[in-house]
């Protein structure tokens, strides 16, 4: 019953941070001005029209963002037996940033709309391809066979990417900037799509918590228990993708969220996936709003990527684990 | 009718054949030990019994009827396997490892049942793991550990428990803790059990049926007694040795010979 209580309040603190996450930023704008904004919007309050505007989309996307990268971390740790996966490791970050930069310098196109798109494509085709390489010929059940085919796609994606910069770097700036992970410059209705994408997975993925439990237990133990652990695999494999793919596109590649969240919430809450996604929905979203924040007024009157904010929290918790045997208890 | 049976069962990774054309009955309600040296075919043969192993050609049949031809759910409950050296997820508490047994008899509909907790709690008590319920595997000894690995497939309630190498890595006192507990389980609840060993001495001991695997094919089976001697060994393992009874349990106990000749 703990852990019910842990999720409760798990979930409250997401809530505040979101009502503070509408308060913060260059000017402060208190809670309650900011709750009447939301329920009565003022067309002439500048306030208001702030709120609406500007912060309520970057909230709502740094919730979905963050959540999707901490549950796609759950379900990649889970599909490949280890713990230093994250959601990257199926190319996906890499696939993402080479197709935007491949069309954007061939078809020239500026519109963040286009650029979503294209960072999904190109998200989809890498994690389609890992898992194409990893599972072909025999003995296809190991995991392992996907962290390296996941690593060889980063590298080609990666080195695809730089040629291309190497070769035409001019009007690219913009496209860099947001990769390197951004909650700025993003309307709702751009982004409503994948947003229903996302909470589609999200919902999946929590229907299939009790099978991850399965898997996550070795896939000759889940074949043995009678589990159809091969659709099971390509289910979570295309829930990763969707989940990872959908935030690349809307966000650009933030680091660390996917990696970290799931042995917090581990520790915290649960082992077991049921109670362990959606804990990770909730923290994740926590934490992409907490450093979001952050990076609203770090240097004002300027802005640092998010990306880089969950670098530099994520990046000593990382070292701790690494140096911890990633042990529990 | 046997438990598990093959039917000209050929087994192989790519081109390389590994079991071939292969008839074998095991026995219903035994303790079955199947035995050769490394790389002869054991485990593969032993995966295949549990179908995570498809034949090149010919049939294993589980209690007389195709394993490939039965949804899989439905051998899970007449099946148990336990592959070799598992390794639990990270963190994972022995409740929630043995209560993975239970998967077989779940569906969308039917979640977590009253008779799914009887079932854990009989497991636990029957591998005397009740004290240590709350506590993460990885946390256990390696006999612990093994023998919550046990229970899950006892929770899995199957007629039939196959095993490979469950003593591997395990000190002498555990070994014989897990194999004890196999032989009451057989002996208590009349479960058949089929394993892998490599130990020659505690195979022969807790063996009803043996069977000797070498070059693609069963070399011999049958009761220990009968056909553990000198020339299967020297055969099988390419190892000169001697054979004498078991001064306590009778059993054969193979002493094998190094470089030296004996005295």
């Amino acid at each position: 019953m703990s852990d019910a209580r842990t999720l409760s309040i798990a979930a409250v603190l997401l809530l505040c941070c979101g009502v503070l996450s509408l308060s913060f930023g260059a000017s402060w704008i208190p809670p309650s001005e900011a709750m009447i904004a939301l329920v009565r919007p003022d067309g002439m309050n500048l306030d208001h029209i702030l709120v609406n505007s500007t912060r309520l989309p970057r909230t709502l996307l740094a919730i979905v963002v963050g959540a999707c990268l901490a549950v796609a971390g759950a379900l990649m740790q889970a599909l490949t037996r280890n713990p230093l996966a994250s959601p990257g490791l199926f190319g996906i970050n890499a696939g993402a940033a080479f197709c935007l930069i491949l069309f954007t310098s061939v078809f020239s196109l500026s519109s963040p709309e286009q650029w979503l798109w294209c960072a999904f494509l190109g998200a989809a085709i890498a994690g389609g391809l890992v898992w194409l390489i990893g599972n072909a010929g025999q003995g296809s059940l190991s995991p392992l066979r996907i962290v390296l085919a996941g690593a060889a796609m980063t590298a080609m994606f990666s080195a695809f990417s730089q040629a291309l910069l190497v070769i035409n770097q001019d009007g690219l700036d913009t496209v860099l900037f947001w990769l390197a992970g951004s909650l700025t410059e993003r309307s709702l209705s751009t982004a409503a799509p994948l947003l229903i994408c996302s909470a589609i997975a999200l919902g999946g993925a929590w229907l299939l918590a009790g099978q991850v439990n399965v898997l996550n237990a070795g896939v000759q133990i889940a074949v043995g228990l009678g589990q159809r652990t091969g659709w099971i695999r390509l289910l979570i494999s295309v829930l990763v993708v969707a989940l990872a793919g959908s935030a690349v596109a809307l966000a650009g590649s933030i680091g660390f969220i996917g990696l970290v969240v799931p042995h917090m919430v581990r520790r915290l809450l649960s082992v077991d996936h049921r109670w362990l996604l959606p804990g990770c929905a909730l923290v994740g979203a926590t934490l992409l709003l907490l450093a979001d924040m952050l990076a609203r007024v770090v240097i004002l009157p300027q802005e640092v990527p998010v990306g880089v904010m969950t670098a530099v929290f994520g990046a000593p918790f990382f070292i701790a684990l690494v140096r911890r045997g990633g042990r529990y208890g | 009718m046997s438990a598990i049976a093959s039917r000209g069962l050929t087994l192989g990774y790519q081109r390389q054949t590994i079991i071939e054309g292969l008839d074998i009955e095991l026995p219903y309600g035994e303790v079955s030990v199947l035995i050769g040296g490394n790389g002869c075919g054991k485990s593969t043969l032993l995966k295949s019994f549990a179908r995570l192993l498809k034949p090149v050609q010919g049939v294993v049949l589980l209690n007389g009827a195709d394993i490939q031809q039965k949804p899989t759910a439905v051998v899970a409950r007449e099946l148990a396997i336990l592959p070799q050296m598992p390794v639990a997820p990270e963190g994972i508490s022995v409740r929630q490892l043995v209560s993975l047994g239970r998967y077989p008899y779940q569906n969308w509909m039917q979640q977590w049942s009253s008779e799914d907790e009887a079932m854990v709690a009989r497991a636990l008590a029957r591998t005397g793991l009740e004290a240590l319920a709350e506590r993460p595997v990885d946390s256990l000894s390696g006999g612990q550990r093994q023998r919550a690995w046990i229970a899950m497939t006892l929770a899995q309630d199957t007629g039939i428990v196959l095993l490979d190498e469950p003593t591997t890595f395990l000190d002498l006192a555990y070994q014989i803790e897990v194999l004890d507990l196999l032989r009451e389980l057989n002996r208590g609840e009349g479960k058949t059990i089929i394993m892998v060993l490599h130990d020659l001495n505690l195979a022969c001991r807790y063996a009803d049926h043996m069977v000797a695997v070498h070059q693609r094919t069963v070399f011999a089976q049958g009761r220990p007694d009968d056909i553990l001697t000198e020339a299967l060994v020297k055969t099988v393992f390419d190892l000169d040795c001697r054979v004498i009874p078991d001064p306590f349990f009778g059993t054969p106990l193979c002493i094998p010979f190094g470089r030296e000749a004996p005295p």
